[in-house]
């Protein structure tokens, strides 16, 4: 069958393994496989990286249970699981900002913008202030109740987005209004309680706001990882139907899905990422929206990859960690770095979205 | 001379207003329909229903026998190919990849692509003449270019049902006979039933098997060309005062408006 390969469908065979049987197209594959090594060679840095600085076999060797005792603390207790939480948020964020931008058509979409991670940060720096200066929650209730506070308040800023948003179904145009409102009032809620509160508090709960991942230990790990083990195969196995929701309803329709209950299932999945990322290390910006962005753009896909967007998300998280922590002499928070690459990328978002409504 | 969709009774609304009024209609398997009719006249929300994209107010769609309603959409997706007026897809799709989405009620998370799709996809671009274009995006496709897409994609889909609404829209004359002689090609080559809304009576007139007429959301005449386009049934529905002549080419009938301009007091 020479002629076959020759045809558009021939190019991206099948790859089947009994009842299952999957597209393969090389390119998407290609930045998965590349990426998954610069992830790993970024994470290796950031635990090599720092005020006592490692060599990578001590580092093999720590893990092994060798190395003297610093050593052991010094990886085992304070940068592995600093950086398995940069790497985990950065995946949740990605994999969340992806499902959001196919979902909703648009680039500018993020949890940043559908009010989530403000939603999160109104919920951690309420517990931060009144944990502070009213003396309702003291010591270890105060840093297990910051993130809580944090999951339990992006998921509900979500939530209230996706109901207001909900007139007979979903549609992304007015989902993004109305996560624009709702990221405003959360916004402003911070500033008051930051205005109200005391000043000690205030300056942590502006780091809090600004996402760090400055003493984050394995308590951090195990929420985000749990979340990442169920989620990402609950979207992979959802995120099927992806492709054909790219359209408009009745055409997806047309096509055997139930429009509503497809986007609300994998809505709902992308606002709990975003918040249990958000509640490990705050509100980190950016990497939600940029990282679905540059998998696609590398894959040269119509729409994010959803596994490249995870590594990818963690990659980005990973390079910023290391640049926050060796760029200066103090360890700036993650956030600030991302912060710093991610306005001119939206800036060219914009821009470039505004040229292409021009043609 | 099965039938193949039924509407029975049927009346659909938007808030207060019925757009399709207590409506009965037989599709024959095999046959090509055209559905005509004024701006607003239900027309397009008939076809929506008939495609289950709508929900009936009363009375029920029949496909294959069956209450539409009580089908899950992937088996309706399974047999009826339906393609919206102004159908959207995303920025940077390339027309391949469009039309492997046409394979999706035959794929589950665990199957997403088998040898059939690759089959089904390369000859809907065949049968459409688009093979070349496969790698192109749609969004830069021409018009005519681009509604070839998106029948490849209902084709790739493999029902022999289709419902296309005003697959000529935004067409140059060239480019509507284009797409309607694809559409009788399917019909020919391999039996489809196809129904479409059309706003042009003449191209109604010579590829339709029977036309179905609609005002005020009912069925005012439906038949053969001949027995429907008639002058006093284009004053009744269109309240528009023509001659209906034969069509040089094919022996159809040939609406020619007559407008104020050339009108005898």
């Amino acid at each position: 069958m020479t002629t076959a390969t020759k045809t558009p469908a021939a190019k991206a065979p099948a790859l089947r393994v009994g009842a299952t049987s999957f597209r393969l197209r090389p390119r998407p594959l290609l930045v998965v496989a590349i990426s998954l090594v610069v992830l790993a060679a970024l994470f290796v840095a950031d635990i090599v990286v720092g005020d006592f600085p490692l060599t990578v076999s001590q580092v093999v060797d720590t893990l092994l249970g060798g190395g003297t005792r610093r050593d052991q603390f010094v990886v085992v207790e304070l940068r592995m699981p600093r950086a398995l939480t940069g790497l985990l948020v950065g995946g949740a964020l990605g994999l969340s900002g992806a499902i959001f931008q196919a979902i909703v058509r648009n680039p500018l979409a993020s949890p940043d913008i559908l009010g989530v991670t403000w939603g999160a940060g109104a919920g951690a720096v309420s517990v931060i202030t009144f944990a502070g200066s009213l003396g309702v929650v003291t010591g270890s209730a105060a840093s297990i109740g910051v993130p809580l506070a944090g999951l339990l308040g992006g998921l509900f800023a979500g939530l209230l987005v996706y109901g207001l948003a909900w007139r007979k179904g979903i549609e992304g145009f007015r989902m993004v209004l109305v996560g624009i409102g709702i990221t405003a009032v959360a916004g402003n809620f911070t500033h008051y309680l930051l205005t109200v509160g005391d000043v000690q508090d205030a300056g942590r709960a502006m780091v809090w706001i600004t996402g760090s991942l400055n003493g984050r230990g394995w308590e951090h790990v195990v929420p985000v990882a749990l979340a990442l083990i169920v989620l990402v195969p609950v979207a992979m196995i959802g995120g099927h139907v992806l492709g054909a929701l790219q359209f408009d309803d009745q055409t997806s329709r047309g096509l055997g899905i139930r429009v509503n209950a497809a986007r609300s299932f994998l809505i709902v999945v992308a606002i709990v990422l975003a918040s249990v990322a958000t509640a490990a290390a705050g509100p980190i910006a950016f990497v939600a929206l940029a990282s679905p962005q540059i998998a696609l753009r590398l894959s040269g896909t119509a729409q994010p990859p959803l596994f490249g967007s995870v590594v990818i998300g963690g990659a980005l998280v990973m390079l910023s960690d290391l640049v926050a922590r060796t760029i200066y002499r103090t360890e700036l928070p993650v956030g600030v770095v991302t912060a710093v690459l991610g306005a001119p990328y939206l800036m060219f978002l914009l821009v470039r979205s505004r040229r292409e409504a021009r043609v | 001379m099965s039938v193949r969709l039924e509407a029975s009774s049927l009346s659909i609304g938007y808030g207060e207003r019925l757009v399709v009024d207590t409506l009965d209609l037989s599709i024959i398997s095999g046959t090509v329909t055209a559905v005509i009719g004024p701006n607003g006249c239900g027309k397009s929300t008939l076809l929506k229903a008939l495609g289950r994209l709508l929900p009936a107010r009363s009375g029920a769609v029949l496909l294959d026998g069956r209450k539409i309603d009580s089908m899950s959409t992937r088996d309706v997706a399974r047999v009826l190919g339906m393609l919206p007026q102004s159908p959207s897809a995303p920025e940077g799709l390339t027309v391949a990849d469009l039309v492997a989405r046409g394979r999706h009620p035959h794929q589950a998370w665990y199957r997403q692509w088998s040898s059939d799709d690759a089959a089904a996809v390369d000859a809907a671009l065949e049968m459409t003449g688009i093979l070349d274009l496969a790698d192109r995006t749609v969004d830069e496709l021409s018009g005519g270019q681009r509604q070839r897409a998106w029948i490849s994609m209902a084709l790739a889909q493999g029902t022999d049902l289709l419902l296309l609404d005003e697959p000529t829209t935004y067409l140059d004359l060239a480019h509507q006979i284009d797409v309607l002689d694809l559409v009788q090609e399917l019909h020919a080559s391999m039996g489809r039933t196809i129904v479409m809304v059309l706003h042009d009576l003449n191209l109604a007139a010579r590829y339709a098997d029977t036309i179905v007429a609609m005002r005020g959301g009912r069925i005012v005449a439906q038949g053969s060309p001949g027995e429907v386009l008639t002058e006093e049934m284009l004053l009744e529905v269109f309240g528009l005062d023509a001659r209906v002549v034969e069509d040089p080419v094919s022996g159809t009938p040939l609406v020619v408006p007559v407008g104020s301009r050339h009108r005898v007091p």
